[in-house]
């Protein structure tokens, strides 16, 4: 079941450009997405990064194409909104529609194994395995990015950007980011 | 003075008559996001370490996207055109619907935790009830929200346990504040006829379900924290019906600006 919000929802008027239909325009609609980068993360697609609900041509012709915001109040999720109509129009895939997706929830559980490994290779550590619903939880150790000592601590459970929180490490004494874990 | 004589009702509070009770029910939900957001973001640039600057800045930007989706919904509701600008930026006092509890004033670091400690704990309550709600919008946004608060409440629980436990004097600070601010727990667990309308609709939890899975998380974290849980007293503050504290004209003062003095500005 997905709750689209209608206002956060925008045709795009059919343009004069030649169109691809069928399987062809579905598969160059999620090349296209494959390529938009996280504006916060660019080591990552915001495929890889789980938030591409779905493509799909709806029965009156036009591409539906669904986003989930990773937090409700990311700045980022308008600046990917108009990253994603800029190569949806690049990709001459035409008339499309963007719909935000709320439910159900993202979760840090649908970054890809690929988009986990180009986190830890930027330096960023992948989230921890889905979050424990007791939140006074103590959470798992988490390992260095650097030296893979597991003696490190949670500086700041809130980093530069809302998904992401601040550890330190205790022996290489290194700085670290770790994606939160939602 | 003629022709200005001061009415005993806060200005707009007659215009909620005329909003739809799933609007209103709507609007509580997403002002107590809204003002609390604004509340924390008080700190942005003054909290005592820069850790803890971003950690209340993030809070509060969670919190104004919620705000966001939920007056969105509850112009949708209302059916006039009104856009979550609109609603966010051009109300009177009377028409916000939060509780009187997140319009207080932010105190020492330590204050803020306990408000928001308080917050987060019925937050978490509440969304988790209304993630099963009969209304498809709410329970999206609510379950999308538990999350958030969960982890809101991970990071505000922590400190409260560390400023409790901690030295004599951060512990007296914290019982002090958390005796101050219990006073307006009560608001956000009284049944009023919205409510009850909500409930019978299949759409919100009975306050008296939501007190009882606050009550016990509350308990836990007051007793880790080695703190004192007030007794409930007497409240007249209905800040959910409109009738808010001092504090909250200010807060708008502040949020509305912009908005008041250049009308239909854009980023």
């Amino acid at each position: 079941m997905s709750a689209a919000s209608p206002a956060a929802e925008r045709e795009q008027a059919p343009g004069s450009l030649p169109r691809i239909g069928g399987e062809a325009r579905v598969a160059a609609a999620r090349r296209a997405l494959a390529a938009v980068e996280d504006p916060e993360i660019p080591a990552l697609s915001i495929v890889e990064l789980g938030i591409v609900r779905f493509v799909q041509v709806r029965s009156d012709g036009v591409l539906g194409v669904g986003l989930s915001p990773t937090y409700t109040g990311c700045p980022a999720t308008e600046h990917i909104e108009s990253l994603v109509r800029e190569a949806l129009d690049a990709a001459r895939v035409s008339p499309f529609a963007l719909t935000r997706v709320l439910s159900p929830a993202w979760s840090s559980d649908w970054i890809t194994a690929d988009g986990r490994r180009k986190l830890a290779d930027y330096g960023i550590v992948p989230p921890p395995a889905t979050a424990a619903p007791d939140p006074r939880a103590r959470p798992a150790p988490i390992a260095c990015p650097r030296c893979g000592s597991i003696r490190t601590e949670c500086t700041s459970q809130f980093g530069s950007t809302p998904c992401k929180a601040l550890h330190r490490c205790r022996d290489c004494l290194e700085p670290f980011e770790c994606f939160k874990c939602i | 003075m003629s022709g200005a004589a001061l009415t005993a009702e806060p200005a707009g509070i007659s215009a909620l008559a005329g909003l739809p009770p799933l609007c209103r029910y709507a609007l509580r939900l997403g002002d107590l996001s809204l003002i609390l957001g604004q509340r924390l973001g008080e700190w942005v640039g003054h909290a005592p370490v820069l850790e803890e600057d971003l950690g209340l800045a993030n809070i509060a930007l969670d919190l104004i996207g919620q705000a966001r989706l939920l007056l969105t919904y509850a112009g949708e509701v209302e059916g006039r055109g009104r856009s979550e600008d609109d609603l966010a930026f051009l109300r009177e006092q009377g028409e916000y619907l939060n509780p009187t509890l997140v319009e207080q004033p932010n105190g020492d670091f330590g204050e803020t935790i306990v408000r928001q400690v308080l917050i987060d704990a019925f937050q978490l309550a509440l969304y988790e009830r209304l993630a099963s709600t009969a209304d498809e919008r709410i329970a999206a946004i609510a379950a999308k929200a538990v999350k958030e608060t969960r982890y809101h409440l991970r990071y505000s629980s922590s400190w409260l346990v560390r400023l409790g436990d901690g030295t004599p004097e951060s512990h007296a600070r914290v019982q002090s504040s958390l005796n101050r601010l219990w006073r307006y727990t009560t608001e956000l667990f009284e049944e009023d006829d919205l409510d009850r309308d909500m409930i019978a609709r299949g759409i919100a939890p009975r306050p008296a379900d939501v007190r009882s899975a606050w009550s016990i998380c509350i308990d836990s974290i007051l007793a880790e924290a080695t703190l004192e849980r007030p007794r409930d007293a007497p409240y007249s503050w209905f800040g959910k019906r409109g009738e808010h504290s001092e504090h909250l004209g200010y807060i708008l003062t502040d949020m509305q600006y912009l908005q008041r003095a250049y009308p239909g500005a854009r980023w």
